[in-house]
């Protein structure tokens, strides 16, 4: 059995090793500096990506700055507030629904109600409002442990000496919980980077700069998406591809090297 | 008074992320409500007028049968092989190449398959290549580290002292992985099992992009087919009126199922026999 096993463990490794290996070595080739900071042209078939970078980064940065203070609100509300009782119970039920369902839902969720409701059209604004409904249940949990981790003894030692209970939140709890909540942050922006489904039907298709939050942008990933889907040019499908897994892969490094770092500490 | 304020802004924000499933919920509701009778139906044909959602339902329930029929060995074996063979060396190392492969983006794994699977089917069993078991295959590989993560600590949940006493009456590796250690880790193996039926079956963009999305009952598996979620995907942009409603309305026939299984998975774990 244990050699069985083994195999079974090797083949899957390589196999994971050998689809990266093989995006590296058909994507490398295309994606310089020049690919990711021009602009395409004849539809994506020539030229590079900047308008779908600058789109990715904006929808990822959006996304965030609503999902974090919501998520970590409720982590807050959940740890420290929160009477206990079936109201706590209903809402981290709800909440943890959310995690569970299919992006392609946020995307139809986020369609009926900013894109066509709210006026705002495809739009990044409509993209990362939506992100960062779909970010919320990373980030809650995340935060929740990291907060609900941090020494009943260090609130107490706080309330001690008179701080009420959101000074102690501000001035201790937080400080200790925030590797942990970067780490989440983290993780949650690379779901962001990569999730396509949610933003082609919110954010739309446009490839163009971006110059205001109601303007429609293509993030990288629907870009790779209609590139490889219309066949318009393989390697700059592959250079993309290999750009959206390194930035993945980077966050998602990026966030286990904080939870070591504040594991150590 | 800061205080108060505080308690009352963190109250809001919780309130603001409980009511987001609601809200999802409600809209496909709302918007999808006046197609629901025209679901029922085992042709979808928008031009004709026509919305039955039987073939996009068979699709995604073929597809995601399918990729489970691999994930799932695959998956136990590799928690096995994670939990009980591998030395902590060794399982430092797959680890994170399990944790990295599910952070990758589906989106990639749709074009991987579309540039490798594809072609490789094409070239030993013919035809267009799209199909529902390009679907299966691109699937499985996506769904496999959640798999053999979660079996992994049902394995790990398992005492230590009923391995022990096993080894110690001479049984086998493979005895005590066949006898003692799948039967102990039921409830948290099938819960894993649960969770990746459920992320195979809300997945979107691998499966639209290798599949061939042709939307009606395939004959074989190197028939194309079309899901619930690629269907929505390929629409949308262009719908308008009952097609829109159609579309909206199979959305909340995806959710119904979504959160079915979600329950189903919770319960599984919380049955106990090595879950948590």
């Amino acid at each position: 059995m244990r050699p069985l096993l083994g195999a079974l463990a090797l083949a899957v490794s390589a196999t994971m090793i050998g689809l990266v290996a093989l995006l590296v070595v058909q994507g490398a080739g295309n994606l310089t500096w020049e690919f990711l900071f021009t602009m395409p042209s004849r539809a994506g078939r020539e030229g590079g990506i900047l308008p779908a970078l600058l789109s990715t980064l904006w929808l990822a940065a959006g996304a965030m700055a609503l999902a974090l203070p919501l998520g970590l609100g409720t982590a807050l509300w959940l740890v420290e507030y929160a009477p206990p009782g079936r109201f706590v119970g209903a809402v981290r039920t709800l909440t943890e629904a959310l995690a569970g369902v299919p992006s392609i839902l946020f995307g139809l969720f986020g369609f009926a109600l900013f894109v066509v409701r709210l006026g705002w059209g495809p739009s990044l604004l409509a993209g990362s409002a939506t992100l960062a409904l779909m970010l919320l249940p990373t980030i809650i949990r995340t935060s929740e442990e990291a907060v609900a981790a941090v020494p009943r003894s260090l609130r107490e030692g706080a309330a001690a000496l008179g701080a009420t209970r959101w000074d102690a939140i501000r001035l201790v709890v937080l400080p200790q919980a925030a590797p942990g909540i970067l780490t989440g942050a983290m993780l949650a922006l690379g779901r962001a980077v990569g999730e396509t489904a949610a933003v082609l039907l919110t954010a739309g298709t446009d490839l163009s700069i971006p110059r205001s939050p109601l303007d429609s942008g293509r993030s990288m990933a629907v870009h790779l998406y209609l590139l490889a889907g219309e066949g318009l040019s393989d390697g700059r499908a592959h250079a993309t591809a290999l750009a959206l897994v390194a930035g993945v892969l980077l966050l998602n490094g990026l966030a286990n090297w904080l939870m070591r770092r504040g594991r150590k500490a | 008074m800061q205080d108060r304020l505080a308690r009352a802004a963190l109250t809001a924000t919780a309130l603001v992320s409980a009511a987001g499933i609601l809200l999802i919920a409600l809209a496909v509701t709302v918007e999808g409500w006046p197609a629901l009778p025209h679901l029922f139906g085992a042709v979808w044909s928008p031009e004709e007028g026509r919305f039955g959602v039987l073939p996009l339902l068979a699709g995604s329930v073929l597809v995601t049968l399918g990729s489970l029929a691999g994930a799932v060995p695959l998956g136990i074996g590799m928690g096995l092989f994670l939990s009980e063979v591998a030395p902590p060396q060794v399982a430092d190392l797959v680890r994170p190449l399990l944790r990295g492969m599910a952070a990758v983006p589906s989106v990639v794994f749709g074009f991987l398959g579309l540039t490798l699977v594809v072609p490789w089917i094409r070239a030993w069993f013919g035809g267009p290549g799209l199909s529902l078991l390009a679907g299966c295959i691109v699937l499985a590989v996506m769904v496999l580290p959640t798999m053999a993560s979660v079996a992994e600590d049902a394995f790990r949940a398992v005492d230590p002292s009923l391995r022990e006493g096993a080894y110690a009456l001479g049984a086998s590796p493979g005895q005590v992985a066949w006898r003692l250690l799948l039967p102990a880790a039921r409830g948290g193996l099938a819960a894993a099992v649960v969770l990746a039926l459920g992320r195979a079956l809300g997945e979107t963009m691998a499966v639209l992009m290798v599949t061939g999305n042709a939307a009606a009952l395939p004959r074989s598996p190197l028939d194309p087919v079309r899901t619930l979620t690629g269907n929505i995907a390929l629409e949308m942009a262009y719908a308008t009126g009952r097609h829109r409603q159609a579309l909206f309305a199979s959305g909340a026939l995806l959710l119904l199922l979504n959160l079915a299984v979600n329950q189903l998975a919770r319960r599984a774990a919380g049955r106990g026999g090595g879950g948590r």
